[in-house]
């Protein structure tokens, strides 16, 4: 049995009503223990709401999602589902609840119940774990973008979860505060064993991830590896882009030149340099 | 502006920092109604040593507590300005008491007559003016000392441990306390958010400044409205986000933060317990202590 | 020579403690019909710098005229500010009427236009963004999709017909097929009416796939204001900066150390493919 299983869930807002939208239709998918699975789908794809899911806020109108074994639609396993399931969402600022960073981390473990010297070591950790241990008694909104989203990486972090799921977390950022982000997150899954669900619509985050999974308009497009770089029309099908250095070697594949597989702007060089 | 959240907080590693909010906020208390039962001179400018030693002590700078004066000066003057030519001019005896020395004079110090209009001053006037002068003052000091020493959260958390007790009749203190700490949270957010919204409408030519007060209040409109939709977004996501960090009400939660009230808080409770009770014992003579009664 | 920026500067709080200088005299002009981007990180003093131009925030120190507007002298706001429209970041800031139409004829209506010309100008202004007039128009902006409150915050904006448009991070947050969407509206937009475009972004290809010249500001200095073409080159002092080139223009700079014959100045995607191609087929020939 896999750590997440999603099993045929359907999700529709306004259900009932005459102008009901269809967000998620007949989604299955599962993921393991240890995995760095990004979740890509353009705007409306359904793929924040299958976030929401994850966790319970959102139960699926048909179908089930199992965390561990524990179905969200089961009341009194949610909380136990929180404590295996952190989710980090997309606007830092409106994830945090306290004026000094160390009290805004330690929320998550005073929820929890945890004796207070228990929760002071974890606060640490958790800042530790994504850089921030200087900021400790700073307050947030002195941060920039990508500092904010590291806070709130850390305090879901203190909650020690299995699985940490970022549910559009580096959409609002710069290109600075993206890549500090997706650093974090790619050492958390590395050094920390933390399965990793990145939602994004930034093809290039999942060039780092062990499986995509592609949603469009509800469904599931594609479930895989980085092949589905290659079918560069298909993705943007989707409304997905392919990262430019893969976009300009397909491009000069198609104009006739024979370059092999390529997944870094260093492997597409040596193969220019190779056939010039 | 977005400093707000911090209130008017003064960092500094002092042992009045240090001390228990609990303890702060009780003393602040009890020194608050004290206050109002001085009624010499000699208990005024004691008064005003025990709080300048307590300043010391803070490492607050002395410029910081007098500014906090200086909202209410208005008032101060007001109230002195009423207490020194509104007192009936009665023309009675006034004696002036120091140190055992008494002076009998005249209460009216100087009268203007002018028809059936009397205008003067008495010294039963400049006595009240003088005494109600230094008691606004020191009422506005000393709460300032708690705050410029307590940040917001610590003061929230002091609040919210004195107000357990009300548990008993289901009083949401908890839930009391998370919503004012959240608000202080999100006070800079909104604020910011107020300002880029006035610059998108005034970038579209909105008008904020002139007409009469009802065409200004309506030319805000298109600045509320979007303030309260996004401020309803933010709302719903953070209820999402504490959801996910396993919030459950104050069911089960412990904090890292715990208060602890020490040896040091009890004893700084019991000098100030000593102090209003000598407050108390000058004002109603008590033991019959003439020395702290003879001053006017 | 519609915009002129002479020795600007601007401090926040000045004679405090929290004193900070966003802008040092920053100098530049921006000629009619360009399409210029700036770019620099968070408090660079980009926003700072745009601000100024249609007068949000009060030009303290240097000099700037807009169309023959003079900032330092007294003028009439109304004019410098349908003179040079700003649409800001989030669409969230700015609709706040009870229909699209109504909320569309906010700024217009502020000018003291007639009915019928505000009418005609909400019209114009809507498809000019793509909003089909008849179908949106009663319907309350809230309720619009994502990309279609963008179009709709465009057409407030759009509707003063300004004759300097400025955007600020028009792609944030919109997914690849949205910014698309919005970048070739903005194409179409200065096609139509003939605008001048100063687009605020972080994304160095976006910068450089679109506009005519770029100002890098950094630290409240105008460090660089060039052709793409030109700010290519200067990989390294943008480097330092934290900024980083083009895609293409870094792909070609790295191919030219490696001893391949490439020429200088690529800063699209297309440039360097056609570039790549047509070696690859002299080398075959």
């Amino acid at each position: 049995m896999s750590l997440i299983e999603v099993k045929n869930v359907k999700y529709a807002y306004n259900y009932g009503s005459q102008d009901a939208i269809v967000a998620v239709n007949d989604v299955s998918f599962g993921i393991e223990e240890g995995e760095f699975v990004a979740l890509v789908g353009h705007n409306g794809s359904g793929k924040s709401t299958l976030a929401k899911m994850l966790n319970g806020l959102i139960i699926p109108l048909d179908g089930d999602v199992l965390i561990d074994g524990m179905n969200t639609r089961d009341d009194s396993l949610l909380y136990d589902i929180r404590r295996q399931i952190g989710v980090v969402f997309q606007n830092p600022d409106n994830q945090m609840v306290a004026t000094i960073i160390e009290d805004d981390i330690a929320f998550g473990p005073e929820n929890l119940g945890l004796d207070p010297k228990e929760i002071r070591e974890r606060v640490d950790w958790a800042l530790g774990a994504v850089g921030m241990e200087k900021h400790k008694k700073g307050m947030p909104f002195r941060l920039s973008g990508g500092q904010k989203q590291r806070v709130a990486i850390a305090g879901v972090l203190a909650i020690k979860p299995r699985v940490l799921v970022l549910d559009e977390s580096t959409s609002m950022l710069d290109p600075k505060g993206r890549t500090e982000v997706l650093n974090v997150i790619k050492r958390l899954n590395k050094e920390e064993n933390i399965t990793v669900v990145l939602i994004t619509h930034y093809m290039d985050e999942a060039t780092d991830a062990d499986r995509i999974i592609i949603l469009n308009k509800g469904k599931i497009a594609h479930i895989g590896g980085k092949e589905i770089f290659l079918e560069e029309d298909r993705l943007r099908s989707y409304g997905l882009n392919v990262p430019t250095h893969i976009h300009i070697a397909n491009s000069l594949r198609q104009g006739g030149m024979d370059i092999g597989q390529i997944w870094t702007e260093r492997e597409l060089e040596e193969e220019i340099c190779r056939l010039l | 502006m977005r400093d707000i959240a911090l209130g008017q907080y003064y960092p500094a590693n002092s042992i009045i920092h240090r001390m228990d909010p609990r303890a702060k906020i009780i003393i602040a208390l009890m020194y608050m109604v004290s206050i109002f039962f001085i009624n010499t001179y000699t208990v005024y400018v004691l008064t005003f040593l025990v709080l300048f030693l307590l300043v010391l002590l803070s490492k607050v700078p002395i410029k910081l507590i007098l500014k906090s004066v200086k909202p209410i000066l208005f008032l101060i003057t007001f109230t002195a300005v009423i207490n020194l030519f509104l007192t009936p001019l009665e023309n009675k005896p006034y004696v002036i008491d120091v140190y055992f020395r008494q002076w009998t004079v005249n209460n009216i110090i100087f009268e203007l007559k002018w028809k059936f209009i009397r205008f003067g001053m008495t010294w039963t006037g400049v006595n009240n003016a003088l005494k109600m002068a230094l008691r606004l003052t020191l009422l506005v000091m000393g709460p300032s000392l708690l705050t410029l020493t307590t940040t917001p959260v610590t003061l929230t958390d002091g609040v919210e441990s004195l107000m357990k007790p009300l548990r008993i009749i289901r009083f949401p203190v908890h839930e009391l306390a998370l919503i004012m700490s959240i608000t202080l949270k999100f006070i800079p957010n909104i604020i910011e958010e107020t300002d880029k919204i006035m610059m998108a409408q005034r970038a579209r030519c909105a008008d904020f400044d002139s007409g009469n007060i009802f065409k200004k209040a309506k030319a805000l409109l298109p600045v509320i409205i979007p303030l309260f939709v996004n401020s309803l977004r933010r709302a719903e996501e953070l209820a999402y986000a504490m959801d996910s960090r396993c919030y459950r009400g104050s069911k089960g939660r412990t904090k890292m933060k715990e208060l602890k009230f020490g040896l040091k808080d009890f004893m700084a409770l019991l000098l100030a317990a000593g102090f209003s009770f000598l407050i108390f014992m000058a004002r109603y003579n008590w033991f019959s202590l003439n020395i702290i009664y003879s001053l006017v | 020579m519609p915009i002129v920026i002479e020795n600007l500067s601007y401090t926040y709080s000045p004679n405090t403690v929290f004193a900070h200088d966003a802008l040092k005299n920053v100098h530049m002009t921006i000629d009619d019909g360009e399409f210029v981007g700036i770019i620099g990180h968070t408090g660079s003093g980009k926003s700072t710098l745009v601000l100024h131009l249609n007068g949000l925030i009060k030009l303290t120190s240097g000099k700037i005229l807009v169309n023959d507007i003079d900032l330092s002298k007294k003028y009439d706001y109304k004019k410098l500010r349908s003179t040079v429209g700003i649409v800001f970041q989030y669409p969230e800031y700015q609709l706040f009427d009870e229909t699209v139409e109504k909320d569309i004829a906010f700024g217009p209506k502020n000018l003291g236009l007639s009915k019928e010309e505000v009418a005609y100008r909400v019209r114009t202004a809507m498809e000019m963004v793509g909003l089909d007039y008849e179908i949106i128009k009663d319907r309350s902006p809230f309720e619009l999709s994502g990309g279609q409150k963008r179009r709709a915050a465009l057409a407030g904006v759009i509707a003063m017909h300004p004759k300097i448009l400025i955007l600020d991070e028009p792609t944030a947050g919109l997914d690849p097929k949205g910014k698309e969407n919005i970048l070739e509206l903005v194409h179409s937009i200065k096609k139509a009416s003939q605008v001048t475009v100063i687009m605020i972004s972080h994304n160095m290809d976006e910068i450089n796939e679109h506009c005519t010249r770029v100002a890098v500001l950094n630290q409240g200095e105008l460090v660089y204001y060039l052709k793409p073409s030109e700010l290519v080159e200067r990989s390294l002092e943008l480097g330092k900066m934290g900024l980083d080139i083009p895609t293409s223009a870094r792909i070609a700079r790295r191919l030219r150390k490696k001893g391949i014959n490439i020429k200088t100045g690529i800063h699209k995607q297309d440039e360097l493919i056609a570039e790549v191609l047509k070696l690859y087929k002299g080398e075959r020939a």
